[in-house]
């Protein structure tokens, strides 16, 4: 469960370049929800995902996940109970360590101990790991020796999800993930994304610029300009929303109309 | 080639090149894995030599080795703290500490410039009591430097494939990745650069011993060097597994201590080393970038003579 109270986030504030990136953004999300959201250029979608994991500290409000305050929670803290995926397929992992490595990496969320600092990969987690590489059934099982930057974005894309949910997150959050990879890779991270929400039913953020996903998948939608959400929508109400009634609200609730260069109207 | 390389030269060069070769390795974590250019190294190499020293001199050689050990993880927190909790960059963190350690490596010494070890045991001369007989009789501090560098790149390697390791290792290679997974990137920086100073200390503890003396301008330049080594090192032993490159670390520091015993023996005079280290470094460290500049340069005439080529085909038609 993630509610967000009244959160704000003034960049550069006092300068020439001060900037009013969150403005007093509430949001609530029950366990196993699904949200897309979608908004034009600058809108805020990534730093409302900075936000919760804590990259910075909010200027006000609260941000409760689990059941648990984290707003004052430090960075390094969060990240236990949260997987981030950036647009940048190239942040996600670490190039010069091997697939396994950097899956032992992630399995670290779910040391509780201090001891396990001066443990080294068990034989029986390499084997966890090939079973969970060989589900992307892209043959990088019989690679995990390999260092990750000879892999393709799509593989590193499709790697640091696996990582992100290895140990189940309180929440996922997916920050249009699939935009850097050509259509059928993106195609590909996309169904794997839904395979892996829907079978563990992880509590999911996820920001795109396809409007068809955006009513597609998941169970709710969100719209996002200048710092606030100018429209949530679930349930009923969503099933029958086409793309057009999505752009109509928008233009109606922020007063212009949708300018996100990047924006996908078809699939 | 024999007459240029006497079997003395050979093996003096070896070692030193083993007790350097801690430095290297010190800057191998610091420089390579965490990206860190750690400048406090230079001033940490001296804190080794003067505490290893002062306890030597108290009649404790063993005890000696692990005390500036202790010292060299006090001066790495230092460093690691200033930039980590303080908000000092880290070149400025270390340029900082380098210049304080100058004092306290004066005081260490009995605020004295100098120290020597002659008349007390080092590790040295409890080994050749121990090894004066047989065929290593002659080799006991070439073994001596080799045990030690041997077992801490081992224990190094090992290290660096636990769980800490791994941490500290993705701390230097993705800034994005550690924030988003649950590593806390002040905490891998800390431990790291207290183990890489550790390790520098040590080194310069074993040189005193080896020297049985120490200056207080012993470590001057020691980070150029060690980083030549590193270098050195990597451009010649190149990419694999964790245990090959701190292999090529080691190798890296013989064949440097080798290019300086070449030097030597070509008369060039003691004075002159300074610039001659400065010069590998340079060459060194430019290496890889010349190599790919002159690729590109050679691609770009081939290019260039293709189309000449197909012009003045085409002029003669
Ligand atoms: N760290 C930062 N410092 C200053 N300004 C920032 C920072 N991060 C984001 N911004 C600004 O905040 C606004 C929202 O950015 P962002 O959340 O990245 O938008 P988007 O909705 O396109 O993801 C933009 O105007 C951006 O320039
Ligand atoms: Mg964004």
């Amino acid at each position: 469960m993630l509610v967000i109270e009244s959160v704000s986030k003034t960049f550069n504030p006092g300068t020439v370049n001060e900037k009013k990136a969150l403005d007093k953004v509430s949001l609530s999300l029950e366990d196993g929800d699904f949200a897309t959201i979608v908004g034009s250029n600058g809108a805020g979608k990534s730093t409302l995902f900075h936000a919760i994991t804590g990259n910075f500290y909010v200027d006000e409000g609260r941000i409760i996940l689990g059941g648990e305050d984290i707003t004052y929670c430090k960075e390094h803290v969060r990240s236990k109970m949260i997987g981030h995926l950036f647009q940048d397929p190239l942040k996600g992992t670490a190039p010069h360590m091997t697939i396994e490595e950097n899956m032992a990496l992630a399995y670290l969320r779910a040391a509780t101990n201090r001891h396990a600092y001066f443990s080294r990969i068990s034989a029986k987690e390499k084997k966890k790991f090939r079973e969970q590489l060989a589900l992307l059934d892209m043959g990088l099982e019989n690679r995990m020796k390999q260092p990750v930057g000879l892999l393709s974005g799509g593989q590193r894309q499709a790697l640091t999800l696996l990582m992100a949910t290895m140990v189940t997150p309180r929440i996922l959050l997916l920050d249009e993930h699939t935009a850097a990879l050509d259509p059928a890779t993106a195609d590909k991270v996309l169904a794997l994304t839904e395979k892996i929400i829907a079978k563990r039913r992880i509590t999911c953020l996820m920001v795109t610029h396809n409007m068809h996903q955006a009513l597609s998948l998941g169970n709710q939608t969100l719209m996002m300009d200048g710092g606030r959400i100018v429209f949530h929508v679930s349930g009923e109400e969503r099933k029958h929303l086409t793309i057009e009634d999505l752009l109509e609200q928008f233009k109606t609730r922020s007063g212009k109309q949708l300018d996100n260069d990047r924006i996908l109207l078809s699939r | 080639m024999s007459t240029l390389f006497t079997l003395s030269i050979l093996q003096s060069a070896l070692e030193l090149g083993c007790i350097y070769a801690l430095v290297a390795l010190a800057l191998f974590l610091s420089f390579s894995i965490l990206n860190i250019a750690d400048l406090s190294t230079d001033g940490c190499f001296t804190l080794g030599c003067a505490v290893g020293a002062m306890v030597t001199l108290s009649g404790h050689p063993v005890l000696a080795l692990f005390a500036a050990a202790v010292a060299g993880v006090c001066s790495g927190f230092v460093t690691a703290f200033l930039q980590t909790r303080m908000g000092v960059p880290s070149i400025l963190a270390g340029i900082i500490v380098n210049t304080g350690l100058y004092t306290v490596n004066i005081a260490v010494m009995g605020f004295s410039s100098n120290v020597n070890l002659f008349a007390c045991d080092t590790i040295f001369s409890l080994a050749k009591e121990k090894l004066s007989y047989g065929w290593y009789a002659d080799w006991y501090k070439l073994l001596i430097v080799l045990v030690i560098v041997i077992i801490l790149g081992v224990i190094l390697s090992l290290f660096l494939n636990t769980r800490l390791g791994l941490s500290i290792r993705a701390t230097g290679d993705n800034e994005h990745m550690v924030r988003a997974s649950s590593i806390n990137p002040l905490f891998m920086i800390t431990v790291g650069l207290c183990l890489a100073n550790a390790l520098t200390a040590l080194s310069g503890a074993v040189l005193g011993h080896y020297q049985k003396s120490c200056d207080i301008n012993l470590g001057t330049g020691m980070v150029t060097i060690a980083l030549a080594s590193l270098i050195i090192g990597e451009t010649l032993v190149g990419k694999g597994s964790m245990f090959r490159k701190i292999a090529g670390v080691i190798l890296g520091s013989c064949l440097y201590r080798f290019i300086v015993a070449l030097a030597l023996r070509l008369n060039v005079p003691a004075e002159a080393l300074k610039l001659v280290s400065a010069v590998i470094v340079a060459v060194a460290i430019s290496f890889p970038y010349l190599k790919e500049k002159s690729s590109f340069y050679r691609q770009r005439n081939h290019n260039r003579n293709a189309y000449r080529e197909e012009e003045s085909v085409n002029v003669s038609h």
